[in-house]
């Protein structure tokens, strides 16, 4: 049976419209009360997932399980799962206060608590006062606030959101992701977030669940799918890195030696090659800020890889410069912090390549 | 641009319809509204001055304000018909996913490529008393006798229903398109079933279209003049029919002025309450 630790559990789902799988063979385990972001490119079947576990669309195959039980012969309004949209869906004929406390209504609850409650998840958003208005006398980011004092109010067993950031402007959208955060951290609540922004997925996940065309690539924590990609894909999605062809030699003790074509051989500890099984072709990763530029005379690390570089470009952003600089025949990118001043165009540089600041993930497939 | 160019741009963009609508309709409205103060004198004649004996007669003769109550009764009931029976279609084709919904909507709005009086004359082959209805009772031997169907208030309605439920099936089509989705999506997720989401969020935001194909029901429908000469019997008679009575058969247009500005004053102010008491501006506001 399952472990009454996972709130909701994902197994074998499929989800096809017509000829076109949108959603393949996807397994997931949720713990609950835990933060956990579907990030992935547009397309990638993110919201097709959430609309799943909502209940708004069946899945061709698979079961979901939330708390332990199968619920997809379950209709929506029995789940009691709270939902977020993009684009707040708040009833425009009803006020705040008719809004918030719409869900409660269909719920064994006494008329004379509901009052109470709605008021504390109005407080919970902190907008206390704004019960009699109506959603059109409140601004964008106001209107998200109470979708989501709506929709946390009936006490759902999973918080959904579908990109409930992305139609605020910048700032506002900064200022939620704290308070969001908050919110989920304050009530405990099993949250599931779509999002399409890395630095949303970061910030604000305690799982961060990486998809690309219906499947998922890798799950793990923030700095887990940031520090060890598992993809090729996975380290292109996420921040900007360098993804350089190489070929994997025979393991020596905790250290693999990778070649990188027109590069030479760089020593990298084993547990940065995880991902990459016996193959002989790999895909070295190396992060724009883990390729270091210095100067001609700079010291080399005994496991480092020293390349003479020369910078094409270089874009620079206050504290710190993106550089992209020409090594052999090919193009790399550097963002580097700057000490005293950053390098010129044209200059002739010492790119550093760091083992242990890479990771060896499977070869692309083109 | 100057502030006083821009207040008085909307102006400038609504004077052909402004135009139009005063020569079409204020000036001639003013003609019968003058007409209606003249006098016809025993010899046919119209003469011009300013005497109320029309308005006198018409206000004070049970016959007229009679037939002015059928007709608004005949207009309540075929707009509370076409409501009831209008909604579903259009419900059913805005919720519907098919590819071929614009297909229905113009099937919808097929009986418009017809001649109204055409449409209201099939009628008589379906309801006569050699109509198709009686001919099948009487083959299947359930009646002896053909049953009289028409020529009565009923086949009024009937006629007017047939005429006027594209108006309403498309008013309330337009608003019910215009929900957006995931309020039901919503509203299903926090625990109304299916149908106290109709109720709860489709129902309401669909009663401005409710409301607008309703009053154009009921204004078409009180001022018809057609149906009932086709459709009804000789005390079925509508105020639109007196108006024709008095004009085209008696050639007494002071009479007929009085009657037609009587029937304008009246669903103008029923226009009015019925905005109060409704709010259609209100409503429009909501999603403005
Ligand atoms: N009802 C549908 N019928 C057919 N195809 C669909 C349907 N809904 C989604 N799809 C397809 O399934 C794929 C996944 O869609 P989904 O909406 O889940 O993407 P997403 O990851 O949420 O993307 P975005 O970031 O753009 O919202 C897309 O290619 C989409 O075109
Ligand atoms: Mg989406």
């Amino acid at each position: 049976m399952t472990t009454p630790t996972h709130s909701v559990e994902l197994s074998g789902i499929v989800k096809r419209f017509g000829d076109f799988t949108a959603v393949e063979r996807m397994d997931l385990s949720i713990e609950e009360g835990s933060f956990v972001t579907l990030l992935g490119p547009s397309g990638c079947g993110k919201t097709t997932t959430l609309r799943m576990i909502a209940g708004l669309l069946d899945p061709s195959e698979g079961d979901i399980r939330i708390r332990g039980r199968s619920v997809t012969a379950i209709p929506i309004h029995k789940r009691n799962l709270g939902l977020v949209f993009q684009n707040y869906a708040l009833f425009p004929h009803k006020t705040i206060y008719d809004n918030v406390a719409f869900g409660l209504k269909y719920r064994d609850i006494p008329k004379s608590e509901i009052a109470g409650k709605v008021q504390r998840a109005l407080d919970l958003v902190q907008l206390p006062d704004v019960g009699s208005r109506h959603p059109r006398q409140l601004s964008g980011g106001q209107q998200q606030r109470i979708a989501l004092a709506r929709a946390i109010v009936i006490e759902p067993d999973v918080l959904l959101l579908d990109e409930p950031l992305s139609a605020l402007d910048a700032n506002l959208r900064e200022d939620m992701r704290v308070e969001l955060k908050r919110i989920q951290a304050q009530l405990g609540i099993t949250t599931i977030f779509v999002t399409h922004d890395q630095s949303e997925a970061l910030a604000m996940s305690d799982t961060i669940v990486v998809m690309s065309n219906g499947h998922v690539e890798q799950v793990g924590g923030p700095e887990d799918v940031y520090v060890n990609p598992t993809s090729a894909f996975v380290a292109r999605f996420l921040g900007n890195s360098n993804l350089l062809p190489a070929r994997v030699g025979a393991r020596e003790g905790d250290v693999v030696p990778v070649t990188v074509d027109g590069f030479g051989t760089i020593r990298l500890p084993a547990s940065r090659c995880t991902a990459v099984g016996q193959s002989d072709r790999a895909t070295l990763v190396v992060r724009s800020e883990n390729l270091r530029l210095a100067g001609d005379d700079a010291p080399v690390p005994g496991d480092a890889l020293a390349l003479p570089a020369d910078v094409t470009t270089v874009d620079y952003q206050g504290q710190a410069a993106r550089y992209f600089v020409r090594i052999g025949d090919k193009t790399l990118q550097a963002v580097n912090a700057i000490e005293m001043h950053p390098h010129r165009q044209g200059a002739r540089v010492k790119a550093i390549i760091r083992g242990r600041d890479c990771t060896l993930v499977p070869e692309e497939r083109h | 641009m100057t502030e006083r160019t821009a207040r008085l741009r909307p102006w400038y963009l609504l004077s052909p319809a402004l135009a139009t609508i005063t020569f079409l309709l204020v000036i001639p409205t003013c003609f019968i509204l003058v007409y209606s103060f003249w006098l016809r004198t025993a010899t046919g004649a119209d003469q011009a001055g300013f005497y109320l004996s029309n308005w006198k007669e018409v206000l004070s003769d049970p016959f007229y304000r009679d037939i002015l109550f059928s007709t608004l009764r005949i207009a309540a009931i075929t707009t509370v018909i076409c409501a009831l029976t209008g909604y579903l279609p259009a419900y059913f084709i805005a919720m519907s996913e098919s590819r071929h919904k614009s297909l229905m909507l113009l099937l919808v709005m097929l009986p418009f490529w017809i001649s109204y009086i055409i449409r209201t004359m099939s009628w008589i082959n379906i309801l006569g008393t050699t109509g198709a209805l009686n001919t099948l009772l009487i083959d299947l031997g359930i009646i002896d006798q053909p049953l009289s169907l028409l020529y009565n208030e009923p086949a009024v309605i009937l006629g007017l229903v047939n005429f006027l439920l594209p108006f309403m099936v498309l008013n309330v089509y337009v608003s019910l398109e215009a929900i957006d989705r995931n309020l039901l999506d919503a509203s299903r997720s926090l625990g109304a079933s299916e149908l106290q989401s109709f109720r709860e969020v489709t129902l309401p935001l669909s009663l401005p279209g409710l409301a607008a194909g309703g009053l154009l029901c009921f204004v078409l429908s009180a001022g018809t003049y057609i149906t009932p000469v086709i459709l009804g019997g000789p005390r079925n008679a509508m105020f639109a029919n007196l108006v024709f009575e008095a004009i085209i058969t008696q050639l007494n247009w002071p009479l007929g002025s009085v009657l037609s500005i009587l029937l304008l004053i009246v669903l103008g102010a029923i226009v009015i309450l019925y905005n109060r008491l409704v709010g259609i501006g209100q409503f429009a506001k909501t999603f403005g």
